[in-house]
């Protein structure tokens, strides 16, 4: 997976403000009232203080921590800046199973007020991202109307086992519980599986019934909330919780939009809202006034302290998903369900999708048939037609290569959008009257121009982000956007060219024609045999599969580290159950039955040094690069310190041996760091002796390894049979006779697993050629494995000394006869060549001058059928033979006869 | 055309006598090229066995097929130019044409290199990525880097559900197979091709004449008859003679034949002075006596003096220096070399020597000598001074 790391690119500097408010003469520290955050290369800076809501940054960029911060407080030399933070959690970080508990589907921006205390509630203040609004709803209040960007709510509490109420006293008072002593997090529940797989680009979306299993399967991680039930026709509001992403587009972009809003001064306050917002926020304090006016007071007051705290400040956070439109009066909205169709497409900003006409008009685009019947004005049929097409969407998504396809349909959307203008001016109209005020309809008419730039410009963003991410996305263009005459619609349509990935992934170009599927039974039973097919299981590894996955299970429960040595022959399925094992436990892990965990697999052979192994770590663990020596110091760094929310590390390490070193640090370290105590790493390493640790580690590591092994036989016949079978999968292609041969074979030689499958395959081929004979039944029978094992295994050695020159095969027997009258395996060039001339002379032939008896020397000796010594040595050169003297006796007899 | 034949290699239309294996290994890449299946392959044979002719002809066959023309990309290594990994990866880099290179230029480090390479191949799976060919000549060189990495990871791929690469290497090692580490080896799919001369003479003289007869579309069609008979009385000739060492390839002539066989050291000894080839005498005779064992000026010198002695003639009476002149110019022409590599310490006329020729050499060399004095020869007839 390629991730882009925009959070790296942007340097933050952190500043207390202020002097310290107060100092704590035991602990040594220093309390602050405020903090200032500003980005290196832009003007302007946030200013952060107690009792505000913040974004924590977090493994997950896309979805930052959220937190309210109580305290801020540094140490006298000033170099670490410490925060206290009450946790809140967002709904992907709740373990997926446990949404259950929750009893509805969850609010997309919704938050739990966090009272598990697996959390560390002090961090670093300098990972801080950004403020945040967080607003308290009464439990049994719907949720504020329309999804405001940086709003997120709050309604219960989530103590990592069951959903509570949240005392709303606990929302009000700024101090929380008290600064707890810091401490270190164990388990963490947040930042789950789930938090990585919106990364992928996972859609979510809602679905006209809010099916939990059905989401899960999607595998959408902001969940959308229900949909506009007859009975809960008031409370349908989808927002998306958004994630922060700087662009710096979004300077421009705010200092714009601030120039314009001066010109209409009448609706300037709310302008001034909305700057740093979309004018949808506007519009949703405008809803929210309506229905909540209290707790709108207090988020206004709070965006208005934001935004005169930092009216320049760099836009962190995009969401703009206020996907909103209830209110409707039932007639408009029928029966059929809004789709805010909140679209976290990879670390997209969320896109705000609130028309359902809107929503529909995106979710087709990424798919042109349905985009097709999308302009068809029967509604009803559109509803059907989104919940059939925005299941596909995940297939669709994350695909790279759909990138082309996606512009294109980015254009025909738009045209698309013409076609709906007048539908969708009908609707919207019909639908808004009472969340629409008039006054709202001025301020959009006065400051359409705005909203114009606004749009272009997001959707410029969005499309920016997109295209870096995966798709590019058409419209992130809000509910209002129908509201614009169909023409200027078309303006804002000049795609950013797609910034080119930073990181280029290399790619094999692809072919142009498709590979193609094999045909027949014996071509279906090859392709299943290439070592490469992923078997489905893996047979006769039962209790090695089962030993390791007990190890690495426990391990993970615990959140302790450990190390296991897994040594085998090659070809006896080391890799192949570490990696079942793996997959097992991803598996069991997103069912949430064990605790996530990463997994990091490097390979000795696959690096040109043993330190090499440092920069492959650090680059998977975190997708930075740095040198070999860096990265070790980092590496050490983050297995050595206690970190927030941390999860457990499996590494794999392929052919450990080639890690060796002389001074054997890169293993001492790869053992040492699951010893410590924060390190919660685990480590399988394989290599192919059993004896390696006492081979060639010296005592220190040899100790750390700990006495955790576990050796892979090599295959019995009866296993080898069974791989095949279990391979073929009922496609009939072998004679049982042939397959046990094959494996006797093996078994008797290696035991290898690849090399028992090759020779299938060769069978097959051979049975192929030798097809059309009338007798055979088609399948693979006990000459054609013969055949193919004579080939695999017969020494050619034999063949070749029959097919060499008449001359060649003189100096052979020559070289023996001198063996012999020495008694030695070894005689010099002028030694066997005085045999070799007495030899033409019985064989009546020309003897060879010594230039041309060296020739046939030196042939023989590139063939490897003579070991000889250095040609410089001329005449005296040494000759021994490299094959026995019975295989060459035996060669030149069957040859005479 | 004939030397255009043989001087630049062109391809045979079909290759000779190895039908089988073009058989098999065009089948084996024609199912990389259109499946997408990664296998690999060794051709094994002596040299001039034909291995590149081999690959090359199915190279060219698998081209013609229309769809796989576009469909392959082809890496080309030898392992005597590409000495290692680090090279044979850049170069692999090159060929392929990724896209972090630019120009010819790659950047990146050693390991970046790799772990690029890797990634690109990794990439691909079965079904959309084009497959490709490696190709390593001289793949027993390719054993000899360190730790095999570029083979295994070859190798690895070729085993795992990955881009389809094909891994074809050429090498005239028999036992390379035993070259390979223990995991690269079980990496190999073990497919060998050998490519040995099996031919009877009559098929290879039969060669031979197909080689060097004209295309009947030759322009000159009298010359082309007449050419093609006198070719077919030189193979006659060439049956006689070389019926006993097929082991030189083609001599399409008999001069041309003899020039090849021709023995250098001979020929050497030919141009000796007297004083030079009695010197030679005398240490053919110290290594009859001693039973090869290694020999010094000084009992070169002695062995000289006993036989100036007996023939108590003036002739050949030189100085001590003058012999040690013609000792160090026989020392130069390597007829006779040092021992050990140590010259510098033991003084010159003590230094171990050994004689590197054969008796035979030398009494041929004698026999064919101009103007030989006879009691030289006598002397080295007899058989002790």
């Amino acid at each position: 997976m390629v991730r882009y790391f925009t959070r790296l690119r942007v340097r933050r500097v952190y500043k207390w403000d202020g002097t310290p408010s107060s100092f704590d003469r035991k602990l040594k520290t220093y309390f602050f009232d405020s903090l200032n955050i500003s980005v290196e290369g832009q003007p302007g800076m946030t200013t952060v203080t107690p009792g505000q809501y913040v974004l924590i940054e977090g493994d997950n960029e896309d979805n930052p921590f959220v937190a309210k911060l109580l305290k801020f407080f540094g140490d006298e030399s000033n170099q670490q800046k410490k925060a206290l933070v009450q946790w809140f959690v967002r709904v992907c970080e709740v373990p997926h199973n446990k949404k259950k508990l929750l009893g509805r589907s969850p609010h997309p921006q919704e938050v739990f007020y966090y009272l598990g205390h697996t959390c560390d509630n002090e961090i670093d203040a300098e990972s801080i991202l950004n403020t945040v609004q967080v607003q308290y709803v009464p439990v049994d209040a719907p949720f504020p109307e329309p999804g405001i960007k940086d709003t997120l709510y709050v309604k219960l509490s989530w103590d990592t086992k069951t959903f509570k109420d949240l005392d709303p006293a606990l929302m009000q008072d700024t101090p929380v519980p008290a600064s707890t002593p810091p401490r270190l997090k164990p388990a963490s529940p947040c930042s789950p599986p789930a938090a990585a797989l919106v990364s992928l680009g996972s859609v979510g979306r809602k679905m006209p019934t809010p099916d939990p299993m059905v989401m899960r399967r999607a595998g959408s991680v902001s969940r959308t909330r229900g949909p506009v039930s007859a009975s809960k026709a008031g409370n349908n509001e989808a927002e998306s919780v958004h994630s922060a992403a700087k662009l710096s587009a979004s300077k421009t972009l705010s200092t714009k939009r601030r120039g314009s809003s001066g010109v209409t001064p009448g609706v300037r306050k709310k302008l001034q809202l909305s700057i740093g917002d979309s004018p949808e926020k506007i519009m949703s304090r405008k809803d929210g006034l309506c229905e909540l006016l209290d707790e709108e007071v207090d988020s206004e007051k709070a965006l208005v302290t934001k935004l005169n705290s930092s009216p320049r400040s760099l836009h962190h956070g995009y969401s703009l998903s206020p996907v909103r439109s209830d209110h409707r009066p039932p007639n408009s909205l029928g029966g059929y369900p809004l789709k805010p169709t909140s679209i976290m497409l990879d670390r997209l900003s969320p896109t705000a999708l609130g028309e359902q006409d809107f929503s529909r008009a995106t979710t087709p685009s990424r798919r042109k048939d349905s985009a097709m019947t999308a302009r068809e004005p029967s509604l009803g049929v559109l509803a059907e037609e989104d919940s059939e097409s925005s299941p596909m969407q995940l297939v669709v998504t994350s695909s790279r290569s759909k990138r082309k396809s996606a512009q294109l349909v980015a254009s025909r959307i738009r045209k698309q959008l013409n076609l709906m203008g007048d539908a969708q001016e009908l609707h919207s109209d019909d639908g808004d009257d009472d969340c629409f005020t008039p006054s709202k309809k001025d301020l959009h008419h006065s400051s359409e121009e705005d909203l114009e730039d606004e749009e272009v410009s997001k959707s410029e963003e969005t499309a920016g982000k997109t295209t870096r991410g995966r798709l590019r996305r058409a419209s992130t263009t809000p509910a209002r956007t129908p509201r614009k005459p169909p023409s200027k619609k078309a303006t804002p349509s000049t795609p950013r060219t797609p910034r080119t990935p930073r990181h280029a992934t290399p790619s094999i170009p692809s072919r142009t024609l498709p590979a193609r599927k094999p045909g027949n039974v014996l071509e279906e039973a090859r392709a299943r045999l290439h070592v490469s097919s992923v078997p489905e299981s893996l047979p006769c590894r039962e209790q090695e599969f089962q030993d390791i996955y007990n190890f690495v299970e426990s391990k993970v429960m615990d959140g302790t580290g450990g190390c296991m040595y897994i040594s085998g022959v090659p070809g006896t399925g080391k890799t192949a159950t570490v990696h079942e094992v793996i997959r097992c436990l991803q598996h069991a892990s997103d069912m949430d039955e064990i605790p996530t965990f990463r997994f990091v697999e490097i390979n000795g052979m696959k690096m040109t040094d043993p330190h090499q192994a440092y920069v492959q770590i650090l680059q998977k663990l975190t997708d930075q690069k740095a040198t070999a020596d860096h990265a070790a110091a980092l590496l050490e760094k983050m297995f050595s310190n206690p970190a927030p929310k941390k999860e457990t590390t499996v590494l794999l390490v392929d052919e450990l041996d080639l890690l060796w070193t002389r001074k054997q640090n890169v293993m001492y370290n790869l053992f040492d760091w699951p010893t410590r105590r924060h390190a919660r790493l685990v480590v399988l390493t394989i290599a192919n002796t059993m004896d390696l640790p006492e081979r060639i580690m010296i005592n220190r590591v040899a100790s750390r390894l700990g006495l955790t092994r576990m050796s892979f036989q090599p295959y019995s016949f009866k296993q080898l049979q069974q791989i095949i079978t279990s391979r073929l999968n009922k496609v009939k292609a072998f004679e049982e006779d042939a397959l046990q041969l094959v494996s006797r074979k093996v078994a008797a030689l290696s035991g290898d697993a690849r090399r028992c499958l090759d020779i299938c395959r060769r069978a097959t081929e051979i049975c192929e050629h030798s097809a059309p004979q009338p007798s055979s039944t088609g399948l693979v029978g006990m000459s054609h494995v013969m055949e193919a094992l004579d080939e695999m295994f017969s020494s050619s050695y034999i063949t070749a000394i029959r097919c060499a020159s008449v001359q060649e095969q003189l100096f052979l027997r020559a070289v023996l006869a001198e063996f012999r009258r020495l008694g030695l395996e070894e005689a010099t060039f002028q030694q066997v060549f005085v045999q070799h001339r007495a030899l033409c002379r019985v064989e009546g032939l020309q003897p060879l001058s010594v230039s041309e008896g060296l020739a046939v020397c030196q042939r023989l000796g590139a063939c490897r059928l003579l070991l000889l010594e250095a040609s410089r040595l001329d005449v005296l050169q040494r000759v021994r033979l490299n094959v026995s003297q019975d295989d060459v006796l035996y060669a030149l007899k069957a040859d005479r006869a | 055309i004939l030397r255009q034949r043989f001087c630049h290699q062109r391809l045979p239309e079909k290759p000779m006598g190895i039908e089988s294996q073009h058989k098999h290994l065009l089948e084996l890449l024609r199912r990389t090229a259109v499946h997408g299946e990664s296998n690999s392959v060794l051709i094994v044979g002596p040299r001039g066995s034909g291995k590149t002719m081999l690959l090359k002809c199915v190279l060219r066959d698998l081209l013609e097929v229309k769809d796989v023309n576009k469909n392959v990309l082809q890496v080309h290594l030898n392992g005597l130019l590409q000495t290692d990994d680090r090279i044979a990866l850049k170069e692999i880099t090159r060929q392929l044409n990724l896209e972090n290179v630019v120009g010819d230029k790659v950047f990146g480090s050693f390991a970046e290199n790799l772990a690029f390479l890797l990634e690109a191949l990794k990439k691909g799976d079965r079904s959309s990525s084009r497959p490709v060919l490696f190709i390593l000549d001289e793949f027993d060189l390719f054993a000899h880097h360190k730790n095999q990495t570029l083979l295994y990871n070859l190798l690895d791929v070729s085993q795992s559900a990955q881009a389809p690469v094909a891994v074809i290497g050429l090498t005239c090692r028999l036992d390379v197979l035993e070259l390979l580490e223990k995991r690269v080896k079980s990496r190999f799919s073990h497919r060998q091709i050998h490519l040995l001369s099996s031919l009877s003479f009559r098929q290879y003289l039969d060669n031979v004449i197909l080689q060097l007869s004209l295309p009947p579309d030759f322009a000159d069609a009298k010359f082309f008859e007449e050419w093609n008979d006198s070719i077919k009385n030189v193979s006659e000739v060439l049956h006689q003679v070389s019926v006993c060492k097929p082991s030189i390839k083609p001599t399409d002539l008999l001069e041309a034949s003899r020039v090849c066989v021709a023995d250098s050291k001979a020929n050497i000894l030919h141009g000796l002075s007297v004083l030079e080839l009695c010197l030679i005498i005398a240490m053919k005779h110290l290594s009859d006596i001693y039973e090869g064992e290694p020999f010094n000026f000084q009992m070169v010198h002695n062995e000289f003096k006993k036989f100036l002695q007996r023939k108590s003639q003036s002739i050949y009476n030189f100085d001590k220096p003058v012999v040690m002149k013609a000792f160090e110019h026989l020392q130069q022409l390597e007829l006779i070399k040092s021992v050990d590599g140590s010259t510098g310490k033991i003084h010159k006329e003590y230094q171990l020597m050994k004689l590197m020729l054969d008796h035979n050499q030398i009494m041929e060399a004698l026999q064919k000598y101009p103007q030989c004095p006879t009691d030289v020869k006598q002397w080295a007839l007899s058989a002790f001074g």
